[in-house]
Formats: structure tokens, C-alpha cells, sequence
């Protein structure tokens, strides 16, 4: 089932007439750079995940903040859909644009506004990127924690809206555990403010559900994030095992042990050898498995924990286990891992990265469940798995050039998605769901508590123009999915009407 | 784990919100009403959620506990100590206090500034809604970001959304080493030694100041806690001084003025506010017992950036500070989405909710 936007399924868009947008925009915003000529548009016409592309109605690039709030007014009076859009390296398509919408880069908010040491925070604009928080936090002795693989083109806004995470969720948490405050523009331009500056603030909850809402409740204009101390040392200890059953089982005795690293990644053989040929980062090519288990902190601390997970690392049956011996050897443990994407790039024409999470003791069984769906589809796929919080991105290799292999690596992705929530685990642990996992969200919800989403979505935007067919699926998809996935005679969402 | 009085009763709870959604009933959701005295009082029928008790599931090894709302929360920490574990955010447990209690107030203890809120523990929730459906968000792994985030949304919302009967959280090993340590200064000196003390990596879990001493609590391996020990100085403290902070037992608590929680970013100079002041999570909450108005206290807390709750319950109509006329128009849309017919403690937030 295609994931492009279809009315017939996802809801009946407005139908905006262009020219009068156009004209609108350039009278009341005469400053505002909009594209609107075809070969203006190409390059939006996807984020990170390139596969699917929508040619936007139009792209509006703003470099003021009034001007946001102009132009959501105007949308808003004219009935236009917008898509609001950071630096478009997200993974799940949030800010795949409408043909019938304008798309909103707010790329061009890249100041940072604010470092205060003493309070260790950061008040930024939401077009700038995540690591040039921490690059400018650094003089301070402090940083931003949260560090998703695309930190160095990604922007914070997106961060925020993705609740992204990275390598070091479980020691530091995700996006919304670094969050103070933010600004927000909703959807006719009305300013609020949610979170502060203290530790909470009176009422709900905003700041939480706007976090990870993937554009749908507001436009987030401002951003206000925790910076911590950086540790004062880094050791990373790389361990091979012959199978991935015990490199499993010894994640569960590094935590039983009461430590807590600040990353915890495991790879499979054909995410090793494909690293190992990239980039020569010294990995044992032969392992069934490998952590990488990086401890940080306070140097004594460090110390001993290092011998600790080594002891835990070596009764759990690990064949090998090394110390990078300096900071050099450490980068390029870490450089196997971080290049693992586009490693696994080169076994292929194309792959798609999944992002499921599963509780940690049942991943021997979901990866032999890949490999048997693997064999079924007749395509490669090569794990790696930030082990320590339970997400998996399996990444499937295929070649778009051959007919019909996109279509059988999105099911196969489908069906490892449909494993992860059968598992007790979600179909999204830090990419979101975008448009490329609304299917599965029928697998994950059911419509009551699809339907609660929606009403969630209505207190904000109740004309649903704000990056609509995102993040939540309609009960008629879900009935449409559901229909193709009959289990045990069952059809989900027997209430509605098949059409 | 599992008690005799581990007992599955969401089926009573789902049909007394049923009946009362049916009768157009305001509920008063209570645990052990512990926290009764925050925010408004509500007017409606009980519903008592103790009975729906026990832990559903734990798992160490995955960091995730399970509970039904009505457990009370001294057998959640005591399950937890067992396996060497704890909720980090260090929940206050007042008397008989429950686990959903804990999650709809949100409270959160001295290690806060350094390890999150309760709702930062929030892994998933099942919630009973204003539709009269029982559903779940959110689940039992660390990352999930699939739909709206409803589960972190019900921490602090005092149930005004939803009751809210299950709920999992990520718990984390306890510190192998606890010091706590007492130093003589002043309260401005020690606000400016906590602005610096922040910016490095120091095991500091818990900081408060009572007036004339700044009181330290030491949390990691025993290298970093022995070589901060070394470098700070200071007296040895009993550790039972921060349950006893939690729990408000200290004199400073003790019954006259008005009590007042102020949250502020943490590194305000002290606030020229008449009364006593008791500084806790390194300076981002602070006690006050004043006779102030309302009106000033919070005047001068929102000047910097905080807010201010009232603790004394009955004192003021809104307990907690009155929110902007644009944010309390999207609050009250967002509950009237989740509670239509607002039966869940209307008014206990604020009166409009």
C-alpha cells in the first residue's frame, strides 16, 4: 500500500488555488523568499527518506519570525496545509511536502541565541544544527547529550519534533529528557510559550507532548535545551562473541551488574564485515557478533568499571575482548559503528533502515525471526542495534533498479515493524513515524486509541492543516491495511465500512 | 514479587467512569489522597484506585517495572531496593502514597535537577479516558516515539485527563557509593558554588541549603565519590536528612507561614521575598514560608523566569500560578478533547479545567 498522501484514505485536502497563495504571500510578505518554478521545488521535494518524493505546491524560506507568523495567518485564512521542515535529514519522511501544501524551512533560524554556563543551558533558533550546540557549549566545559548519527546536519527544531535520540539515550535520555522550553507558532500564528525556564512549569504538559508530535500541533520557532558537564574520560571495550544470542544475554549482565554505559552498541556479522571493509576500524571479521560498550565519567570511575564489564564481558563467553588502547584506537571503534549506514551502502544499490524496539531479552528470537523473513523475501538485511535501550535498525538491502525489490523491502520492513510490536516493542524508537510507518501505526494502535490521537491532534489543529497524513493514520488506512493483513479470520476495525 | 494482594480491578474502575460519564458525574480520582492538599478541591463522587494494585511486571535486567496505580509506592521502591534498583527521580512518599499518585502529581525529590522527573521515567501508561475506553500508550521499551506522547503528557496532570491505571518506568542500579556532606556558608555563596560545581563533572545527586548550611549529597563509584569528598571538604551528614527533606519532615516545614514551592532556573540569586527560605534541587526549587500575598510572591518568581506553587491547601484559588490566557485556552481544549464531559477532578489544576 503506497505511503504518498492519497485523499481517498488519508482525508480530503483543501484545494488551494497557487497563484492566489503566491500573490497573497508576495503582498502581505513582499521580504519573503518563496520558490515556486518547478526546478525551484525538485530539491524539497523529500527529507532523508529519499525513496519517496512529492513535488511541494510551494517552498517558503523565512528568515523572521514575524514572518512565520504572517505566513501561518495567511495559510491558516486560506485553508493551506503546511509542512513544516528543518534541515530534511529525518528517516521517516515528516517532512515529505503536499502537493497541495507549502512547505516551511526554517532552516534559515540557525542563531544561537544564548549560552548560559551558569544556568547550563542554551537558547538556539531551531534551524541550527545539533553538534554546532555542543561546539559552542564547548568552551564552557559543557555539551548537548543528545546525538543522533546525522548530529552534524541535523536541526535542533527537527530534533525536537522527532524526539530524536542517538547512542547515548540510555545513560542520557532522548530529546525530551534535554528540553527545557520551547516557542511555538500554532497553526494561525499564536505564540506559546511551553515548558520554562525552571525545571517545570504549572499546568500540562505541553513541552512533552509537542515533543516528538512530528509537526502536527505547532511550528516550533525557539528552543531552549539542557547542556550538561562533559565527562572527563571515555573508554570504549570492544567484545566478539560467536553468537548473538550471548552477546544478548551479556547486555543483560553488564546492566545486572549495575553498570549504565554511556553507549552500548551491538553489530552483526554482516554489519561487521561490511564496517570492517569500509573503514578498517580493526573489527573481528569472523565474530557472529560484537559490542562496543563505551563507559564514561569521572576517570576512577571509568577505571573500574572497565574492569568490571570486562569480567562480565568474558564470563558471558565473549572469544575476544580489547580496550582501545588510546583516543585514536577509541574514534575508530566508534568510526565501524557510525559508518555501519553507509557501509552497509556499499553492499548495495539502496537500503532501508528500520528502526523497531523490542525489550532487550527478546532480541535471539526477533533476529532469527529477520533471518527467516530475510530468507522469505530474498533479501540481505544487517543489523545493528543500540543494545543498551532495545532499538533495533535492521537495514535491508536492495536494488531499486530491480523491479518490484523496493516494493518486497518495504513489506519485509512492514513485517519486522509488525515483529517488534508483537514482541511488547514499537514500530519507531527515534526516527518517527513520518509517513513511511503510518501502516504499521494501525499495527501498533488500535482505532480507539487512534481515535484519541486524532482528538489530541484537533485541540491544537482542529482544520488539520498542519503536516497532515503524518504521525497518525485514519481509521479508513488502517481498515485498507488492515484488510490486506487478515489474522486468524479476524479483520482489525470490524466497526467500519469497507470500501 | 506477586502478593495475595495483588489485584486486577480495572473492569470496576472502567464501569464506575462509565456510570459516570452516563450520569454526567464529576469523579475525585484518589489513591491514599496523600497529596490532598495541592491544588483545588474537588467536588464529585470517589473513585478509589487501590484496589487495582500489584506489580504487573520487573524485569531488572530490562530496567523497567510495571505497576498497577493503586500499588502503594513503598512496595514499588521496596521491589525495586531488592534488585539493587531505584526510581531515580526519588518520588516523595507520603503517607500510603500510591503509584498513580505519584505519576498524576508528577512530584519528583532531590535528585531531580541531576536525573530527571518523574515523567522523564515514564516508559508507557494505560489510561481509562473521558470516552469511557481503557487504552494503553507508550509501552515497556526505553524509545518509542509512536504517535503522541500521552503517557509523559498524564504525569502532573493531577487526573484531570484520564485515570490512569497502569503505568511503566525505566528504573535504573543504584549508585554502588552514597555520601552525603554538610558545609558552613552562606546561601548566596553557595548559589554561585553550585553555578560552578554544575559546570563540572562532579558527583553531586542532591544540594540544599537551610539557611546557614549547604548540604551535599555524593552518588557514583567509589573513586569520584571519595575524590569529591577530598576536594569539597565539609562534615559528614546523615543520609536520612534528604528522605526527611522529601517527606517535608524538617522543623523548617513545620506548621506557621504559608508554604510555598518556588521553581526558578536554577541559578537565580537568592529572591528578596519576606519569610524563610529553604533552597533544594541546587537552587532550582525553593521553600518559602511567607505570609506574602500571593500576588507578589508570584510576581516576583515570574520575573525570573518561575513559578510558584501553594502548598497550604485552601490558602488561594489557584494553588498553582495562573497560566497565560493563550496557554490555558489550548489546556482547556486539550481537555476538553480527552474528558468531553469533564468528569475527571474538574477544577483540581485550575478552575477552568
Amino acid at each position: 500500500m503506497n505511503i504518498l498522501y492519497d485523499e481517498r484514505v488519508d482525508g480530503v485536502l483543501p484545494d488551494v488555488d497557487k497563484a492566489a497563495l503566491l500573490h497573497a504571500l508576495q503582498m502581505r510578505l513582499p521580504q519573503l523568499e518563496v520558490l515556486h518554478e518547478r526546478e525551484q521545488l525538485a530539491p524539497y521535494e523529500c527529507d532523508g527518506l529519499s525513496a519517496y518524493r512529492t513535488t511541494p505546491l510551494l517552498v517558503a524560506l523565512p528568515r523572521h519570525l514575524d514572518e512565520v507568523q504572517e505566513l501561518l495567518r495567511i495559510c491558516h485564512q486560506m485553508r493551506v496545509p503546511v509542512v513544516a521542515r528543518g534541515a530534511g535529514t529525518g528517516l521517516s519522511g515528516g517532512a515529505l511536502p503536499l502537493e497541495k501544501g507549502l512547505l516551511l524551512v526554517m532552516a534559515r533560524f540557525d542563531k544561537i541565541l544564548h549560552i548560559d554556563p551558569g544556568a547550563r543551558t542554551a537558547r538556539v533558533q531551531p534551524g541550527v544544527r545539533n553538534l554546532a550546540i555542543s561546539q559552542a557549549a564547548a568552551p564552557f566545559g559543557l555539551y548537548y547529550a543528545p546525538d543522533p548519527s546525522s548530529q552534524i546536519a541535523c536541526s535542533i527544531g527537527g530534533n525536537v519534533a522527532e524526539n530524536a535520540g542517538g547512542v547515548h539515550c540510555l545513560k542520557y535520555g532522548l530529546t525530551v529528557h534535554n528540553l527545557l522550553k520551547i516557542e511555538v507558532l500554532t497553526v494561525d500564528g499564536e505564540p506559546l510559550t511551553l515548558g520554562s525556564d525552571a525545571l517545570d512549569a504549572p499546568g500540562f504538559d505541553l513541552l512533552a507532548l509537542f515533543t516528538g508530535s512530528e509537526g502536527m500541533l505547532g511550528v516550533i520557532t525557539e528552543v531552549t535545551v539542557k547542556l550538561l558537564p562533559k565527562p572527563q574520560t571515555a573508554k570504549v571495550l570492544l567484545a566478539a562473541f560467536d553468537s548473538v544470542e550471548q552477546a544478548g544475554r551479556a547486555v543483560a549482565d553488564i546492566i545486572a551488574a549495575g553498570i549504565i554505559p554511556g553507549g552500548l552498541e551491538m553489530m552483526d556479522n554482516l554489519a561487521i564485515r561490511a564496517a570492517e571493509d569500509f573503514i578498517h576500524a580493526g573489527y573481528p571479521v569472523d565474530a557472529q557478533a560484537i559490542l562496543l560498550c563505551e563507559l564514561d565519567g569521572v576517570e576512577a570511575d571509568v577505571h573500574d568499571d572497565c574492569n568490571r564489564v570486562r569480567q562480565v564481558l568474558e564470563q558471558a563467553g565473549a572469544s575476544e575482548v580489547r580496550q582501545a588502547r588510546d583516543e585514536a584506537e577509541r574514534v575508530r571503534f566508534w568510526a565501524g559503528r557510525k559508518n555501519a549506514f553507509p557501509a552497509v551502502g556499499r553492499l548495495a544499490p539502496d537500503y532501508y533502515c528500520m528502526d523497531g524496539t523490542i525489550p532487550r531479552r527478546q532480541l535471539a528470537g526477533v533476529l532469527q525471526a529477520i533471518a527467516a523473513l530475510s530468507a522469505a523475501y530474498n533479501l540481505r538485511v544487517a543489523n545493528v542495534f543500540h543494545a543498551g535501550d532495545g532499538n533495533m535498525h535492521p537495514l535491508i538491502l536492495f536494488d531499486a533498479n530491480q523491479p518490484g525489490e523496493l516494493d518486497r523491502a518495504e513489506a519485509l520492513g512492514g513485517k519486522i515493524l509488525e515483529l517488534c510490536v508483537k514482541v511488547g516493542g514499537s514500530i519507531t524508537g527515534e526516527h518517527g513515524v513520518g509517513r513511511e510507518k503510518i501502516n504499521q501505526m494501525c499495527a501498533q494502535f488500535n482505532s480507539d486509541e487512534l481515535t484519541l490521537f486524532h482528538a489530541v491532534k484537533a485541540a491544537f489543529d482542529p482544520g488539520g492543516l498542519l503536516n497532515p497524513g503524518k504521525n497518525i493514520p485514519t481509521l479508513h488506512r488502517c481498515a485498507e491495511f488492515g484488510a490486506m493483513h487478515v489474522h486468524g479470520g479476524q479483520l482489525p476495525f470490524p466497526e467500519l465500512e469497507r470500501f | 514479587m506477586h502478593t495475595s494482594e495483588d489485584l486486577d480491578n480495572s473492569r470496576v474502575l472502567l464501569e464506575q467512569v462509565n456510570q459516570a460519564l452516563h450520569s454526567g458525574t464529576a469523579l475525585r480520582i484518589q489513591g491514599a489522597n496523600s497529596k490532598m492538599f495541592l491544588g483545588r478541591a474537588v467536588a464529585g463522587e470517589v473513585l478509589d484506585t487501590r484496589n487495582h494494585r500489584g506489580i504487573v511486571s520487573y524485569d531488572p535486567t530490562e530496567l523497567v517495572i510495571t505497576a498497577r496505580c493503586g500499588t502503594p509506592l513503598a512496595q514499588l521502591t521496596h521491589v525495586l531496593e531488592q534488585a539493587r534498583q531505584m526510581l531515580p527521580c526519588e518520588p516523595p512518599a507520603y503517607a500510603g502514597a500510591t503509584v498513580g499518585g505519584m505519576i498524576a502529581s508528577g512530584l519528583s525529590g532531590p535528585r531531580r535537577p541531576w536525573a530527571g522527573s518523574v515523567r522523564d521515567y515514564v516508559l508507557g501508561t494505560r489510561v481509562i479516558t473521558g470516552h469511557g475506553k481503557h487504552l494503553r500508550f507508550g509501552g515497556e521499551v526505553m524509545k518509542n516515539v509512536a504517535g503522541y506522547d500521552l503517557s509523559r503528557l498524564m504525569a502532573g496532570s493531577y487526573g484531570s485527563l484520564g485515570v490512569i491505571t497502569e503505568v511503566s518506568l525505566k528504573v535504573l542500579p543504584k549508585p554502588r557509593q552514597c555520601l552525603s556532606i554538610s558545609l558552613q556558608m552562606s546561601s548566596e555563596r553557595a548559589l554561585l558554588r553550585l553555578a560552578e560545581w554544575g559546570q563540572q563533572p562532579l558527583p553531586i545527586s542532591a544540594a540544599c541549603h537551610d539557611g546557614q548550611r549547604l548540604h551535599l549529597r555524593l552518588e557514583g563509584g567509589e573513586g569520584s565519590v571519595a575524590a569529591a569528598r577530598e576536594r569539597l571538604g565539609g562534615e559528614l551528614l546523615d543520609g536520612a536528612f534528604w528522605a526527611d527533606l522529601n517527606a517535608q519532615r524538617l522543623d523548617f516545614f513545620a506548621a506557621g507561614s504559608p508554604l510555598w514551592r518556588l521553581s526558578l532556573p536554577n541559578n537565580t540569586p537568592a529572591l528578596a521575598l519576606p519569610g524563610q527560605q529553604l533552597i533544594d534541587w541546587g537552587g532550582a526549587q525553593r521553600w518559602l514560608k511567607s505570609d506574602a500575598e500571593a500576588s507578589w510572591i508570584r510576581a516576583v518568581v515570574a520575573e525570573v523566569g518561575g513559578h510558584a506553587t501553594c502548598y497550604s491547601h485552601g490558602l488561594v484559588d489557584s494553588p498553582f500560578q495562573p497560566l497565560p490566557a493563550a496557554l490555558l485556552r489550548y489546556q482547556r481544549s486539550l481537555k476538553y478533547q480527552l474528558d468531553p464531559q469533564g468528569i475527571f477532578n474538574p477544577g483540581r489544576l485550575y478552575a477552568e479545567l
